[in-house]
Parts: structure tokens; C-alpha cells; sequence
């Protein structure tokens, strides 16, 4: 419960003797470039297989005749927006940006730059995390609209070149009962995701003590912190908002 | 001035620092020394208020910092200038980019006023043609004069060194040790160094305070500390082979 508190207490020190407008609007975008940019390829991958995996393991457990083809594409659709998109990608940001974030900060506080910025009379905690979590929020949607996309492309390019369908049987499937709410439902949980990943990520760096072993722990910590509650944000706002 | 008036610390219910008073004037150097463990690194961020003391005072020319408001606060946080152990460079920017850093968050100079007051500082620390090198490209004496160069460059009036003489040979020792006394002198600054290399003390010592187990045992300056009547302070300033040999000598 401490360690809660600790983190609310974190967040809270975000928005206090904040810096002028303009140094936030750089050191936003630089981060926007390391956690978004540099996690298209990545991102990419994951979702293409994925969507791949989804198409063929759903045909292969399809084996009514009475149950027509192209709700294996329907299935690929509905579970890559809900569920694949937003969370396998997040667990996978975590992963990425998440150590990245944790190790940064953890490396700054051991080596004191973070008290070189403090002593400066600059809210460090502000100056350092907010750009990452504002970057984060703005990247991560964006992250997992490809991820979808790239998801449903995957499983069309799995079920068609498998011979589990035909091309129009999978573009029909995509199309049929298509319910806009599961896209913002998708980017709903993306935002909660990202800011989990960066907020957690920035609390274990930023509040390292010790060395480089501690960095390394930090590093690791935040992973698992941030991936345990993705999860369970997942279940939550399943339960609230479906 | 800074003055610091019965500075008391404690963690976890352990005392590290009791009461410890103290003055440093400006234009010359002020050393806090004492052996590893000894509570001088934890007064000086109790001075420079990366910790804040359960009792006592830190007067940065007669306002009180841990009392005062945030403004003020803010105010005097411009005026400190630091050089950490290690330097504290930040790895993600260039020399260039670390030294003008306080100007670009706390001023609002034009770049071109920025850059010359950049080259200015370098300059005067020794260092050029280094502007665009990465921290991990330069050498520890070098890190310690971006340093420096960094913690003047907003012409603070207060500047702080921890360990500035770590890691270093004792020859690039002695040029930061002089470089830190020429600037102190030259632009009238209250420097406090936190040291524990002997040789730092004899060469710019000019007012000294030793801490022994969290108390300060002793103030005075280089030339009176050979002799100061204090087991502990010479103990630990006879420590080193060198001065052994000088004190045989010298009897």
C-alpha cells in the first residue's frame, strides 16, 4: 500500500511547479520518436503473426460444415480489435519502451543527474516523466490502429494462402457484423495501457537506489509492474465497459 | 555567504549529523573534509537542499532556505551552481548541450548570446573544440570542467563540489583544485568543497571544517590544520605516507 501511495504521490508531483510550455513541446516529440517511431518494426511483426496464428488456429477449430467460412475472418477481427491489438501489444510495449523508460531514469538517478537538474531548481520528476507519459498517450493508439490493421492483414494473408477460405470470403467476414463500439472500446484500453506502461515504467527509474545491478532490477521490475497491470486494467474495463 | 546553524539529520532513526554550525564566505574556497562515512556529503545536500535537515538552518545570505517560500526557494536554486562526483553530465546531450542547459531552462538569452557565454565558460575552464563531443567521449578531468563549466555558466553565486578530485590523477587534481580557487576568487563566489584528499586542503584550504562520526571536531584553514590539537583531525590528516614523512622531517 506504500509503495501505492508512493506512486500516486509520484503522479501528483507531474503537474507541480511544472517548466514553461515550449520545453515540454520538444522533449514530446524526441520521445514520440523513441516510443513510437522506433517500435513500428516491432510492433509490426508481432501483430502480422499474430493475426496469422488467429486466422488458422480459428479455422482449424472450425469444423462444423453448418458454420460457414467466413466467420474465421469475423472471429480474426473481433478478437485482434478487443483483445490482440491492444493488449499482446502492450505486453510487448512493456517490454520495449517500458525497460527502456525504467532504465534511462534508473541510470540518471545512480549517476545524479537527476539531483544535477533537482539542485538546478527544475522539477526533475515533471521535466523527465510527463514528456514520456504524454508521448506515450499519444504514440500507443496510433501503435495499436497499425497493429489491428496489420493483425486482420496477417490472418487474411494466413487463411488465404492456407486455402482455409477464399479472399472474398475473408473481406466478407471482416465486414459482417462489424460493431463500431469493439474500435473505441480497443483504443479506450490502449490509452489506459499507455499511460499504465509509462507511469509505472517512470516510478520504478525514477525512484532507483544503488547501482547498476539496481538498474537492471528496475528495468526488470517495471516490465512485470506494468505488464501485471495492463492485465488487470484489461479485465477491468472488459467488465465495465462491455 | 552560506551559514548553517545546528544542522541536525537523521535516518531511520539513526543521527548522521549533530548540530553542526558553520560559515563560508565568499571568494575563497571552503573545504568540508573528513574520512569516507563521516556525514559530508549528506550536509552538503542538506545545504543544497537535496535533503532537508529534522533540524536547523541554512542561511544563503541571511535567507533562510528550508523556511522560505517556493518562489524564493526557486530563486536561490538559480543562483547554486554543483559539481558532482561524478560529474552528473546528462549522456543524452553533447558538451555543448550539458554547459548551456541552465540557460536554456532558466534564461531567456538568444541562442547566439547563449552560444558565446557557452564558449566563454569552456574557455575559461580549459576546454575547446570539445563543444559537440558526447560525455562518454571525453576523459574524467574533462567531465569535471564541463562540470564546472556548467555550474558557472549562469553565473551562479554559489557553487558546490562533491568529491570534485575523485578518479583523477593527482596532476589533473590539482588543475581542478586551482580551477575551482581561480573562479571562486574571481567572481566572488561561496564555493563549499566536500573533500577528502589531503592535498586538495593544503592547496586551497583557506577555511576548513572537520567532521568526525557526523560533528564537526575542528574549523580553521590549511596553514593552521598541521598543528591543530585535535587527535582525530590528525589522525586523518597524517594518514597519508607524504605528510608522515613531512612531520618527520619537520621535527
Amino acid at each position: 500500500m506504500k509503495i501505492i501511495g508512493r506512486y500516486f504521490l509520484f503522479l501528483l508531483s507531474l503537474f507541480v511547479k511544472r517548466e514553461a510550455f515550449n520545453t515540454y513541446v520538444r522533449l514530446i516529440i524526441d520521445e514520440c520518436i523513441k516510443v513510437g517511431i522506433d517500435s513500428i518494426f516491432i510492433v509490426a511483426i508481432i501483430s502480422t503473426f499474430i493475426g496469422a496464428v488467429t486466422a488458422v488456429q480459428t479455422a482449424y477449430n472450425i469444423v462444423s460444415p453448418l458454420i460457414p467460412n467466413y466467420v474465421v475472418s469475423l472471429v480474426v477481427r473481433d478478437m485482434v480489435l478487443l483483445e490482440l491489438a491492444p493488449t499482446i501489444t502492450a505486453i510487448v510495449f512493456a517490454g520495449k519502451v517500458g525497460s527502456n523508460i525504467a532504465g534511462e531514469l534508473g541510470t540518471m538517478r545512480i549517476s545524479e543527474q537527476i539531483d544535477a537538474l533537482e539542485v538546478m531548481g527544475i522539477n526533475s520528476s515533471s521535466f523527465l516523466v510527463l514528456p514520456k507519459i504524454i508521448a506515450c498517450i499519444l504514440m500507443y493508439p496510433l501503435l495499436v490502429i497499425l497493429a489491428a490493421f496489420l493483425g486482420v492483414c496477417g490472418g487474411y494473408l494466413a487463411a488465404t494462402l492456407t486455402g482455409a477460405m477464399t479472399p472474398d470470403e475473408y473481406i466478407y467476414g471482416i465486414r459482417a457484423d462489424f460493431i463500431e463500439y469493439n474500435v473505441t472500446f480497443g483504443l479506450i484500453k490502449s490509452l489506459v495501457f499507455a499511460f499504465l506502461i509509462a507511469s509505472i515504467s517512470s516510478f520504478t527509474g525514477y525512484f532507483t537506489e544503488g547501482g547498476a545491478l539496481e538498474v537492471g532490477r528496475a528495468s526488470t521490475k517495471a516490465v512485470t509492474s506494468s505488464c501485471i497491470a495492463i492485465l488487470s486494467a484489461d479485465y477491468l474495463l472488459a467488465q465495465l465497459l462491455l | 555567504m552560506i551559514e548553517i546553524k545546528n544542522i541536525i539529520k537523521d535516518f531511520n532513526d539513526s543521527r548522521v549529523l549533530f548540530g553542526i554550525d558553520g560559515k563560508f564566505l565568499p571568494g575563497q574556497p571552503n573545504l568540508i573534509i573528513g574520512s569516507s562515512g563521516t556525514g559530508k556529503t549528506v550536509l552538503l545536500k542538506c545545504i543544497v537542499g537535496l535533503l532537508s535537515p529534522d533540524e536547523g538552518h541554512v542561511y544563503y545570505d541571511q535567507r533562510d532556505f528550508h523556511k522560505a517560500k517556493k518562489q524564493e526557494v526557486r530563486e536561490i536554486r538559480r543562483e547554486i551552481g554543483m559539481l558532482f562526483q561524478g560529474g552528473a553530465l546528462f549522456d543524452s546531450k553533447n558538451v555543448e548541450q550539458n554547459v548551456s542547459f541552465p540557460l536554456d531552462q532558466l534564461t531567456d538569452m538568444p541562442k547566439d548570446e547563449k552560444l558565446d557565454r557557452v564558449n566563454f565558460v569552456l574557455k575559461r575552464v580549459g576546454l575547446e573544440n570539445v563543444n559537440k563531443k558526447m560525455p562518454s567521449e571525453i576523459s574524467g578531468g574533462m567531465k569535471k570542467r564541463v562540470g564546472i563549466a556548467r555550474a558557472i555558466v549562469n553565473n551562479s553565486k554559489y557553487l558546490f563540489c562533491d568529491e570534485p578530485n575523485s578518479g583523477l590523477d593527482p596532476q589533473t587534481a590539482i588543475v581542478i583544485d586551482h580551477l575551482i580557487e581561480e573562479i571562486t576568487e574571481e567572481y566572488n563566489i561561496t564555493t563549499i568543497v566536500v573533500t577528502h584528499d589531503m592535498n586538495s586542503v593544503m592547496e586551497i584550504g583557506e577555511y576548513v571544517l572537520f567532521m568526525y562520526k557526523g560533528r564537526k571536531l575542528w574549523e580553521g584553514s590549511k596553514d593552521e590544520i598541521l598543528h591543530a590539537e585535535v587527535n582525530e583531525l590528525q589522525d586523518f590528516v597524517y594518514s597519508n605516507k607524504l605528510l608522515k614523512a613531512v612531520k618527520a622531517e619537520s621535527r
